[in-house]
């Protein structure tokens, strides 16, 4: 409705996008379908090497919706494993996050995060937060790999496609039956839905919070060098069980990776 | 029209003004047929906009006297809000006295009101018709084709203030929903797992069982999981006796 030539641009980029196999349930023009594109059409105009886009609750819980490539969404999901990163902090602030120059040698902003980035090639990153007024849905996120501040007006383009990236959650709630999330969202998240089951299971078995429980599972997902919602997908299957002291876990019984 | 190029034009920005502001709908409705009036210099001017079903309703006058508001109502079978309306094009300079057979409902009722001259302008955005601004005169006159094009101005910024409140409208209450459903699913997942490691059940079992707790008490699922999320041990019937 509103004159918005930017968003306009941004949804012809997007529909100039072929579809591709990550098109969701409800095909090339569901959530998930469009997400995705408009996560390619990102690559080529802000530009970056990679993009994703992720939803996230208010405790900063979340899920990936679509990535430009695997690389891309790697490192969406690493920021949930690590539980740090330009996302997380985006979704948190409602501001951009803008590191031009991801260096772990010379700085000590996300330590875990910048180092396993900066392995996977990451040299920048930026993170723009996907709203509507002031209700925070999600995160866009992009990267870059050679240092450098964003060129004068990325920093609106990247808004532009935030914005769109809104428009696209807000439409696809549209034709979703109220109160639940759209089927294509639904399935795209549900792969992280492990994660919380077990965040509950491990609540249970150690007496603690859920939040400390999610920091439980993360250490032993950062300690054992494995994907958390790996050893999540053990814990619900009954393969592993967190112990109250850390030391006392061994290898988990039978796992099937040795 | 008596009312000078200048006047229309303080008019036109005092609406832009609204637009890129917050504004109560209703309020801004009702200026807008104040202002129509004025420079019209209309009798009484009225705007009606239509029901996903095209029924047209009153939403604002510059008079609110019950025989204007009847006159509204008719217009939802006949007149010339409705022709406006459905034809998208101005009703304009129409002769009450002698309109009976173009409406044989509407004019009569009209005229007996003291009115001798009606006009109609579509509320349009491109080929989105909403609804008519209407004016009431007690002597027949005549709007020029200039009169017309002024009016038609106001109506389509009227138009475009409704369409931008609904549109926001319509975003901000679907933004909730996304942001509530999503909530309620993280909470659930959660829930689920605990309640399968205090029941000693599979997590599809846990949801069978929160899913009947809360069937026989009448409670959200969404209500019940936070509840066990946030006091694993300490839920009636559910986690604890």
């Amino acid at each position: 409705m509103e004159q918005d030539p930017a968003r306009d641009a941004v949804w012809r980029w997007v529909g100039a996008q072929p579809p591709d196999g990550a098109a969701d349930r409800d095909g090339a023009d569901g959530v998930v379908g469009l997400m995705s594109r408009l996560c390619r059409a990102a690559v080529l105009v802000l530009p970056a090497a990679g993009v994703g886009v992720s939803v996230l609750d208010d405790d900063g819980f979340s899920g990936v919706v679509a990535a430009s490539d695997p690389a891309s969404r790697e490192l969406e999901e690493l920021q949930f494993t690590l539980g740090e990163g330009p996302c997380q902090e985006a979704h948190a602030t409602g501001r951009p996050v803008l590191t031009p120059e991801l260096d772990p040698s010379t700085s000590s902003r996300w330590p875990a995060y910048a180092g396993q980035a900066y392995e996977r090639g990451v040299r920048a990153v930026f993170a723009v937060p996907v709203q509507v007024g002031l209700r925070r849905l999600g995160v866009l996120d992009f990267y870059r790999r050679r240092p450098g501040v964003l060129e004068p007006g990325g920093l609106a383009r990247a808004r532009a496609f935030a914005d769109v990236a809104a428009d696209i959650l807000v439409d696809g709630q549209d034709r979703a039956t109220p109160g639940y999330l759209a089927d294509g969202l639904e399935d795209a998240l549900s792969y992280r839905y492990v994660v919380y089951q077990a965040q509950g299971m491990v609540m249970v078995d150690l007496g603690v919070s859920l939040d400390e429980a999610l920091v439980r599972l993360r250490a032993h997902a950062y300690v054992t060098e494995r994907p958390i919602a790996d050893v999540a997908a053990d814990i619900v299957a009954g393969r592993l069980r967190l112990e109250a002291d850390p030391h006392q876990e061994g290898a988990p019984e039978g796992e099937a990776d040795g | 029209m008596v009312v000078g190029t200048a006047r229309v034009a303080e008019v036109l920005v005092e609406f832009a003004d609204t637009l890129v502001d917050d504004y109560d709908l209703i309020e801004f409705l009702q200026r807008v047929t104040f202002r129509t009036a004025e420079i019209t210099q209309a009798d009484a001017v009225g705007l009606l906009l239509a029901d996903p079903k095209d029924k047209l309703h009153f939403m604002a006058a510059s008079d609110e006297t019950t025989r204007l508001l009847e006159l509204f109502q008719v217009q939802q079978a006949e007149g010339p809000c409705l022709d406006a309306f459905r034809t998208a094009t101005p009703v304009v300079n129409t002769d009450l006295r002698t309109a009976s057979a173009r409406w044989p409902l509407f004019a009569p009722e009209a005229v007996r009101s003291g009115f001798g001259a009606v006009h109609a302008i579509p509320m349009r955005l491109r080929s989105q018709v909403i609804g008519a601004l209407n004016m009431f005169s007690a002597q027949p006159g005549r709007l020029t084709a200039d009169d017309v094009r002024v009016v038609q101005a106001l109506a389509d910024v009227a138009t475009i203030a409704i369409l931008q409140e609904r549109a926001l409208r319509r975003s901000e209450m679907l933004t909730e929903q996304l942001h509530a459903a999503l909530n309620s699913r993280i909470v659930i997942e959660q829930a689920k797992g605990a309640l399968a490691r205090i029941h000693a059940v599979d997590v599809d079992q846990a949801f069978v069982l929160l899913r009947d707790y809360c069937r026989s008490h009448n409670l959200k699922l969404r209500d019940v999981a936070q509840a066990v999320v946030t006091e694993p041990r300490g839920v009636p019937g559910l986690t604890r006796d």
